[in-house]
């Protein structure tokens, strides 16, 4: 009994996580409390408030999967090679899905349409840069990179655009109704593609990168596409923008709210549902932006494009934690790797890489990387 | 001595179940009024149907003689129903802190309290002066301004709770349970800050199961059972008359005393 007791009392005595208040009051007082008497009294100002700490575990997950490729691989400029293309998929699959998680947080909608604005924004990329073919077989850089931002733009406006439609035509009528959201954005979906094919045809279409795009950075023995770093570029580039939205503007702060307590948020005398039009259009955009990434990637664009991106975006939103926009940027890197590593290492184990990465993380958190509160 | 707040007749569902039976309730301007009564007397229930967050199905809930929640009056004409939606409630003057405290607790306690005053786009839009003020009532809050509010203890978690729903002046607060699971001396400060925020004329609306706090707090008192209000008066005349209490709030108030 005693012995029972004491082994609890260890147990629980290593519990810093939560700040009793009295108890470290005293201790952190003369640390924490800022000289009161200042003028003008801004309250973050001179506090030496340690921040939360992060959870550093999917990172390092991140890296080990980075190391343990290296001696599978055998050759360093190999292992370089195919971690930049997993690099470069990761953040084209990360730009895709990070709106999907953030709709699915904010308002518990289950969108199984989400593919078709990355089929739209890589169609209207054809037509753009088709349009452009001045532009896109000139050897300067900065004619081909214009091309290339002209026809993102147009992508994402025009998908950005059928979000908002398909929010309030599909969604709308649905919210609260996982089954019927499932089955009516995926209606949504088939009806966009072959609207697609009534547009564009129902053939794989080319989308040849532009002339200064093509071949390869050598550095050393390891080649690197040259459009995987311009990918790579553009995807930290949307990470960053994200995470700045989301941490350090008003409407940023609302959706990480909403996120977790919808109902609160309403409270506090905010219109959710406003706020989830723009996330959902914001979303719809990012996938068009996706589409035309992905589209350049591969290098070609069929109608089929949406429905084969989608398993990969759920797998990857699903290990990062639903919701949670951090968790899909470390998901979907993690899914770009071993799809890249063992197509390489194990072409057969490539078939299911992504299933075996989802069961591995979800037996090690089954809500994913990073955990939402609250759901 | 007018209502600021008023149910009447008021009946709620939620889903198939009949929750409230016709709750009446009138909440003066400037005073304090508790709302007790037994666990499931529907006390929380009348908080969010007040707030929006449960429909009114049938009677009306006014604030400031304007019309907030209701059932629709004519069948198959959307446009006519009485019920405002949760945000517009809020918008005309009314704080809600839920037993749950709703703490969005991946955000830090300064994010926390730039969402809950709606004029502010960051922390340095705050009122510094009111801040200030709600720190000399919640300390905590200071020290741990930035740290994610996950972090902080349920008392700290329940001062955040009252400071957001206090950040910017309101005209009713609407508080469930605040001292549901905290020490004695730190309720000792909620009544405090409390009564500074009814001397600043802001009215209360304050369920509590605590008798001794709603003896220090409460100007009026209305007590519910089964879904209506069983009692109402005020809150001196019910401290004196023990029968009345027995009889309202059963052998349980004992154990608060």
């Amino acid at each position: 009994m005693s012995t029972q007791a004491r082994r609890a009392e260890r147990r629980a005595a290593p519990k810093p996580a939560v700040l009793s208040g009295e108890a470290s009051a005293g201790r952190s007082a003369s640390e924490l409390t800022p000289s009161g008497d200042r003028a003008g009294y801004s309250p973050t100002e001179g506090l030496q408030v340690p921040k939360a700490e992060f959870d550093f575990k999917p990172l390092l997950l991140l890296g080990a999967v980075l190391l343990a490729a290296w001696p599978l691989i055998g050759s360093s400029s190999t292992w370089l090679t195919l971690s930049v293309a997993g690099l470069a998929m990761g953040l084209i699959i990360f730009v895709i899905a990070s709106g999907l998680t953030l709709i699915f947080g904010l308002m518990d909608v289950l969108n199984f349409g989400h593919g078709v604005f990355i089929a739209l924004g890589a169609f209207v990329a054809t037509s753009v840069m088709g349009g452009m073919a001045d532009w896109t077989a000139s050897e300067s850089l900065m004619s081909n990179l214009a091309a290339v931002f002209a026809a993102m733009l147009i992508a994402m406006a025009a998908a950005g655009a059928l979000g908002l439609a398909f929010e309030r035509v599909i969604v709308r009528p649905v919210y609260g109704l996982h089954l019927k959201q499932i089955l009516i954005t995926m209606g949504g979906m088939i009806v966009g593609e072959e609207l697609i094919k009534v547009i564009w045809g129902p053939l794989q279409i080319p989308l040849p990168l532009p002339a200064a795009l093509r071949g390869s950075f050598v550095i050393g023995d390891a080649s690197i596409e040259k459009y995987r770093v311009l990918a790579v570029a553009i995807g930290l580039v949307v990470f960053a923008l994200l995470l700045f939205a989301l941490n350090r503007t008003k409407v940023g702060l609302l959706i990480r709210a909403g996120v977790q307590d919808r109902e609160m948020v309403e409270s506090l005398g905010y219109r959710i549902r406003r706020l989830f039009v723009v996330v959902f259009a914001a979303g719809s955009a990012l996938a068009g932006l996706g589409g035309v990434m992905w589209g350049l990637y591969q290098q070609s664009v069929t109608p089929q494009i949406g429905a084969q991106v989608n398993v990969l975006i759920f797998i990857v939103i699903i290990i990062g934690g639903l919701g949670s926009t951090f968790g899909c940027f470390v998901g979907a890197l993690l899914v770009g790797l071993m799809a890249n590593y063992t197509g390489f290492v194990a072409p057969k184990v490539a078939l299911f890489s992504n299933i075996l990465l989802m069961v591995v993380v979800l037996l090690w958190r089954p809500q994913g990387v990073y955990p939402v509160a609250n759901r | 001595m007018s209502a600021v707040l008023e149910l009447q007749g008021v009946h709620t569902h939620i889903g198939a179940y009949h929750i409230l039976h016709g709750v009446d309730l009138q909440v003066p301007a400037g005073q304090v009024t508790m709302l007790l009564g037994r666990n499931g007397a529907g006390k929380s229930t009348t908080l969010r149907t007040i707030m929006g967050l449960w429909a009114t199905s049938s009677g009306a809930v006014r604030f400031r003689g304007r019309q907030i929640g209701g059932p629709k009056l004519e069948a198959g004409r959307p446009a006519g129903s009485a019920q405002l939606a949760t945000p517009d409630i809020a918008q005309l003057g009314i704080a809600y802190v839920p037993e749950a405290m709703g703490i969005f607790t991946d955000l830090t306690v300064q994010d926390n309290m730039v969402l809950a005053a709606r004029s502010a786009r960051r922390a340095a839009e705050l009122d510094s002066a009111r801040l200030e003020w709600i720190f000399g009532l919640f300390p905590a809050l200071k020290k741990f301004w930035l740290y994610p509010a996950g972090k902080l203890s349920g008392g700290q978690k329940q001062m955040l709770a009252v400071a957001r729903a206090i950040v910017e002046p309101r005209e009713l607060l609407l508080i469930d349970e605040p001292s549901k699971g905290l020490a004695p001396s730190i309720i000792h400060n909620l009544i405090d800050a409390l009564r500074q925020l009814k001397a600043q004329n802001t009215t209360i609306l304050l369920v509590e199961q605590n008798f001794q706090m709603a003896k220090a707090l409460g100007d009026g008192v209305a007590v519910m059972d089964n879904g209506r209000i069983v009692h109402a008066g005020a809150m001196a005349q019910l401290a004196e008359d023990e029968t009345l209490q027995h009889r309202l709030l059963g052998l349980s108030l004992g154990a608060h005393q």
